[in-house]
């Protein structure tokens, strides 16, 4: 017996019986992202349950969709996933355009691209910052920031906020992008392009952070997919499925003749077409590493998207088109539609009775589905491992309690 | 989308629970026997040619006209719709499922109608029939742990509900 307990301290912690008990964490946890109430039931440090508890931030986002129209809407989608809004607002204007089979002009549709995909760069950015905070290293949560800051200027230009932007709106934009942005948003590209071998360098390949996230919450494919898992999530469980080549023909014709590769790990190893980090020996497809990983080759992804949305926009002399009357009313009928979040696959669906107001308002949040699965990740892991379970999820609370 | 067939498969594996379709709208449907979701679900699920492997939305839609004078125009009779958001990530194909259920349990005002779980035939249904339960009012029966997820648990009525009225009272809170 005594070899053993040299070999691994950890046998230790198994063998001695302790009694239950109930920890609670949160609500206001520094690493929950938000409000969100995780009960643990653990027998020493071993965890055997978890419970999340949600609905803090429930603000009744579907009800009050029943009461205003489609474009009044537009604001309150902001609010679902704060940290990605103009993806928001894409979700839902393309969801009534499906409805009222409306299609933006050439212009319009680049420009989206352009802005959807700079919002993932700052959402993913925020992902790994505060999942470094989340495994107790402060330092890359301020250089993520530091690069989002910029993201969040060019934000602030064209539509006048800096998180709540309202700027993809049903029928097009609700405006162009002032004059000398382009060039403003391509030196930032540049300027942050060797930057990311940095973030590599400070998570990626330290060797504490694949220690807490290498084979640690590891999640098979059946298991993300049963549970309607999307996004990073998704994909870092190796299902090879990305709603911006698989989704529906309105979304996917929006990033028609756009040449990107789905990050996910096909026979053994990433896409590679650029320079990253090779995947640590103790890494498991599906653990906290992975998804991590997704996520950082999602940005250098959007960047080339966004770079050849610019070529495409700059090319596109035809005007951006005006955005539908806010009274403009929608044909009888029901609509579903998913679209690529940073997240996950954010659905929403809208029921009409003719008029410009929603009958039913539906939003099928993504991190509501990954955070469900939890419960099955913690099942027997360390309390210390929890935070690094629910961080890789990468969930947004004001999308999950809408 | 869904393969020659599709639908006789269907009906030969659930004989009867198909009882609408209409695989021309926005996102083709069907309708069947609340009472048949589940068996219609697993068929999906696990025997059908294109395997619906994953449950993606769950959606109540009250089909509730409170104001009587727009009451008398709708062409509907009042009830609670079930929509099943469906896809199959093998095929990449989505399918929309949707079951017609009373307003009321035997028209009794408060008594949610039931209809049975779809949690044994996916797992991350779980979170979506307690989300439509606690603001829509729906009891899906055999369900492992149905209570409210997004409302607190001494909450009163189902907001989203046509004819809910938001309680001028909780806890010492002013409702208005």
């Amino acid at each position: 017996m005594a070899h053993l307990l040299d070999d691994d301290p950890r046998i230790i912690e198994f063998d001695v019986r302790t009694d239950e008990m109930l920890v609670n964490m949160g609500p206001q946890h520094p690493s929950t992202h938000g409000v969100l109430r995780l009960v643990l039931r653990t027998d020493g440090e071993v965890v055997s349950e978890v419970e999340p508890h949600i609905g803090y931030l429930h603000r009744c986002a579907e009800k009050i969709g029943e009461n205003i129209t489609h474009r009044q809407f537009i604001p309150y989608t902001d609010r679902m996933d704060y940290l990605a809004a103009m993806n928001m607002n894409l979700g839902w204007a393309l969801a009534v355009e499906k409805l009222m089979k409306y299609q933006v002009s050439e212009r319009a549709r680049h420009l989206r691209v352009l802005i959807a995909e700079l919002n993932r760069i700052a959402s993913h950015l925020v992902g790994m910052g505060a999942y470094g905070l989340d495994l107790g290293t402060f330092s890359p949560f301020l250089y993520a920031f530091r690069e989002r800051e910029k993201i969040l200027d060019l934000f602030e230009e064209a539509c006048g906020a800096r998180l709540t932007y309202s700027y993809i709106t049903v029928g097009g934009l609700t405006a162009d992008l002032p004059t000398g942005w382009l060039q403003r948003c391509e030196s930032f590209l540049e300027q942050f392009e060797p930057i990311i071998q940095e973030y590599h360098a400070l998570l990626t390949t330290n060797a504490i952070f694949v220690k807490r996230t290498a084979n640690i919450g590891v999640m098979s494919r059946e298991l993300a997919i049963d549970y309607g898992c999307s996004g990073p999530v998704l994909r870092g469980s190796g299902v090879d499925q990305d709603m911006r080549r698989d989704g529906e023909a309105i979304y996917t014709a929006m990033y028609e003749g756009y040449a990107f590769e789905v990050a996910v790990m096909k026979d053994g190893h990433y896409p590679r077409d650029h320079d990253y980090p090779a995947v640590p020996a103790d890494a498991v497809l599906g653990d906290c590493w992975h998804r991590f990983f997704v996520r950082m080759l999602e940005v250098v992804q959007s960047m080339d998207l966004v770079r050849q949305a610019i070529d495409r926009y700059s090319a596109c002399k035809g005007p951006l088109g005006d955005p539908v009357k806010l009274t403009e009313k929608m044909p009888a009928g029901d609509a579903y539609l998913e679209t690529e979040c940073p997240k996950g696959q954010m659905g929403f669906y809208i029921v009409s009775d003719g008029s410009a107001i929603p009958w039913r308002a539906r939003a099928r949040s993504s991190s509501f589905s990954n955070l469900a699965v939890t419960h099955e990740l913690c099942r027997g892991c360390l309390i210390a491992d929890v935070p690094a379970i629910v961080g890789s999820l990468d969930v947004v609370m004001g999308e999950i309690d809408r | 989308m869904r393969g020659p067939g599709f639908l006789e498969q269907l009906e030969a594996a659930v004989p009867g629970a198909v009882v609408g379709k209409n695989l021309e709208a926005l996102d083709p449907w069907i309708e069947v026997a609340p009472e048949r979701i589940a068996d219609v679900c697993a068929w999906l699920a696990r025997s059908s040619p294109v395997r619906f492997d994953s449950l993606q939305c769950v959606t109540a839609v009250d089909w509730c006209e409170p104001d009587p004078k727009k009451a008398a125009k709708v062409a509907w009779q009042p009830h609670t719709e079930m929509v099943y958001h469906l896809w199959s990530t093998p095929a990449r194909a989505s399918l929309v499922v949707k079951a017609k259920l009373p307003r009321w349990q035997a028209d009794v005002p408060g008594q949610p109608p039931e209809i049975p779980t779809v949690c044994g035939v996916w797992r991350g249904a779980n979170w979506h029939e307690r989300e439509v339960y606690d603001l829509s009012g729906v009891w899906f029966t055999g369900h492992p742990d149905l209570r409210r997820i997004l409302c607190p648990e001494d909450w009163e009525g189902f907001p989203l509900r046509k004819d809910y009225e938001m309680p001028l009272d909780y806890h010492g809170i002013r409702g208005r």
